[in-house]
């Protein structure tokens, strides 16, 4: 059940407040940003606490080596900009910079995904969950609400090693949860026996809608929210993999990449599965309304719903058809 | 103190001959890079830099990032000079299991500041450790050494400009100006200008000196110390130095040792010695 506990607010605006508050209880804690502080909010920290915040000019690749420098000589640096600049522009720094020396460096990814959709492609972000999954020592948070961008904050500031947390400009909802929020550990909202829906990163507000759009239908929904990316909860996935026979991954990022094939990886060497991968197939995004967007690329709740009756029906004409052969 | 620099030139090409042997036994390794440096690094280990041997992580201690990497050699040779370890390990570079990566690496080797390779970013991450000094209010000092190629690479003109405008005097950069990088001369390849007036346009204070000259290495590494902002020291080196067939050609910017070669560039530096 869908159970919002706030009125959503937009995800950059929680993520900036809580740097704040967070930075109360983490004197070590610094933060970086490439002249795009209004924009992701770190500018409430940089109001707050101007000695410890660096704003580092329109200079993103130079801002990853300073947090470099930073984390290396003891401090905790979060550095924050735009989600594609970090993965594209700025990648070399913290491949081999961050990731090679596992330094505690947060990597905040903002606008990623579809979210700053007027803006167009050129600054949507659709690569970033691959490119960042694929680097050892990296570990890879989508929080899919307002809670879990705060506890992402929270248990990155305590991980050993550099983490990268996709955030978006849209609004999200604060949803209840009964699973406590572990970096690798999925959160199942949802149980249902005839389809596993899996979501990561904003998209989880939607599965929950398409879930509920399903049960209308008869069908019977698990969501199992993997907020964590990297490393993937394996036992979990495995799991309702087993009990439902049927998995469809639901990413804002590339198909070719991201959870669904991290998703597909595992099932296809652990737990041969039929599924389906819903994101964005192979394609840049373009300017329009976030719903325009959300419904063009395939990832509204209606196209979910769509892509699931499809597939169980599929299903069923299969196995008719088996049956009928049987009784040949 | 006269005796003293030519102590410091006689234990530069110490280092020398020891890469010449690594990079013999690896059957790989960046020699011209290596030798230019010598000078530059035995002034800064025995005058300057302020470390723990037997404490490698001594939180106190000033910081070196070696930010043209492919130097690893004689930053591995300087170190295990100074006794962070054993001399034996030196022939193991670049060879399966050993702590002596092909580019210097700060989770493996003790007393290596920060894994560096690939090239453009130590200027960048100098300026995070010496902000972080200032931050916890420690005094102690960081040391970044490029090659002058590398900054053929826009970020360290990103972070030319963030130390500036940070203003950071516990910061030195030494480049090593040996005039020759992967593919040819700089000028050929991609010509610097005047790197001290560049740097002064910047808001830096830039001083030359010959980087072979002990003496003259330290004075302009003391006067880096006593100004109160970001200084760079441009040492005018020749690649591959000591070693006549080496000198200015690019060539031997990675190039593996022939056992002939080998020999002789070994005469030829055990004659400076």
């Amino acid at each position: 059940m869908l159970t919002e506990i706030e009125k959503p607010k937009p995800m950059r605006q929680i993520f900036g407040e809580h740097l704040v508050k967070l930075s109360k209880t983490n004197p070590e804690m610094v933060v970086l940003d490439a002249d795009v502080s209004c924009s992701t909010q770190t500018c409430l920290f940089g109001k707050a606490f101007p000695d410890r915040f660096i704003n580092c000019g329109i200079a993103e690749a130079n801002m990853v080596s300073v947090a470099a420098g930073i984390a290396a000589a003891g401090l905790r640096p979060v550095i924050s900009s735009f989600a594609y600049l970090l993965a594209t522009r700025a990648l070399d720094q913290i491949r081999s910079q961050i990731a090679y020396n596992s330094l505690p460096v947060i990597i905040a990814g903002g606008y990623a995904g579809l979210s700053d959709f007027a803006d167009g492609g050129s600054h949507q972000s659709i690569e970033d969950l691959a490119i960042f999954s694929s680097m050892p020592n990296m570990t890879v948070i989508c929080p899919g609400d307002a809670n879990e961008v705060e506890l992402a904050l929270e248990m990155a500031m305590r991980h050993e090693g550099p983490v990268y947390i996709r955030l978006s400009r849209a609004e999200t909802p604060r949803l209840a949860s009964e699973q406590p929020f572990e970096i690798g550990k999925a959160i199942t909202y949802k149980h249902g026996e005839d389809i596993a829906l899996l979501s990561t990163g904003q998209m989880l507000p939607r599965v929950l809608e398409a879930a509920e759009l399903l049960s209308k239908a008869e069908i019977k929904a698990e969501v199992l929210h993997l907020h964590t990316v990297k490393p993937i909860d394996e036992q979990a996935v495995l799991g309702v993999a087993r009990k439902c026979k049927a998995v469809v991954t639901c990413e804002e990022n590339s198909v070719k990449g991201g959870l669904g094939s991290i998703v597909a990886s595992l099932l296809s060497q652990k737990q041969p599965t039929d599924m389906r991968m819903i994101g964005i197939s192979d394609a840049f995004g373009q300017s329009g309304s976030y719903d325009d967007l959300l419904e063009h690329y395939g990832l509204s709740p209606s196209h979910i719903t769509m892509v699931v009756k499809k597939m169980l029906s599929q299903e069923l004409r299969r196995q008719t058809g088996l049956q009928a052969r049987n009784v040949m | 103190m006269k005796k003293r620099n030519k102590n410091l030139a006689f234990s530069a090409n110490k280092l020398r001959l020891d890469v010449l042997e690594m990079a013999y036994k690896a059957g790989s390794g960046h020699l011209g890079g290596s030798f230019s440096c010598a000078e530059i690094l035995t002034c800064l280990y025995r005058s300057f830099l302020q470390v723990k041997p037997e404490q490698p992580d001594w939180p106190e201690r000033d910081r070196f990032i070696l930010s043209k990497g492919h130097a690893a050699p004689i930053l591995y040779a300087m170190l295990s000079t100074l006794g962070f370890f054993s001399k034996d390990d030196l022939m193991t570079l670049r060879k399966f299991g050993s702590h002596l990566q092909g580019h210097p690496d700060m989770r493996k080797t003790p007393g290596i500041d920060l894994s560096s390779g690939s090239l453009g970013m130590g200027l960048s991450t100098g300026i995070g450790m010496a902000w972080t000094a200032r931050q916890i209010k420690q005094n102690w000092r960081v040391f970044v050494l490029a090659g002058d190629g590398e900054l053929d690479e826009g970020q360290n003109w990103e972070a030319a400009m963030l130390a500036a405008k940070l203003n950071l005097p516990n910061l030195i950069l030494i480049v090593d100006c040996n005039g020759v990088q992967l593919d040819g001369t700089t000028d050929d390849i991609m010509p610097l200008g005047n790197l001290e007036e560049k740097f002064q346009a910047f808001g830096w204070r830039s001083e030359i000196v010959d980087g072979h000259d002990c003496a003259a290495l330290s004075s302009g590494i003391e006067v880096g110390l006593e100004h109160n902002g970001p200084f760079v020291l441009l040492a005018r080196t020749v690649k591959g130095k000591g070693v006549a067939f080496m000198e200015g050609n690019h060539e031997w910017h990675g190039k593996a040792l022939s056992e002939e070669e080998y020999l002789i560039a070994k005469r030829m530096l055990e004659q400076i010695c």
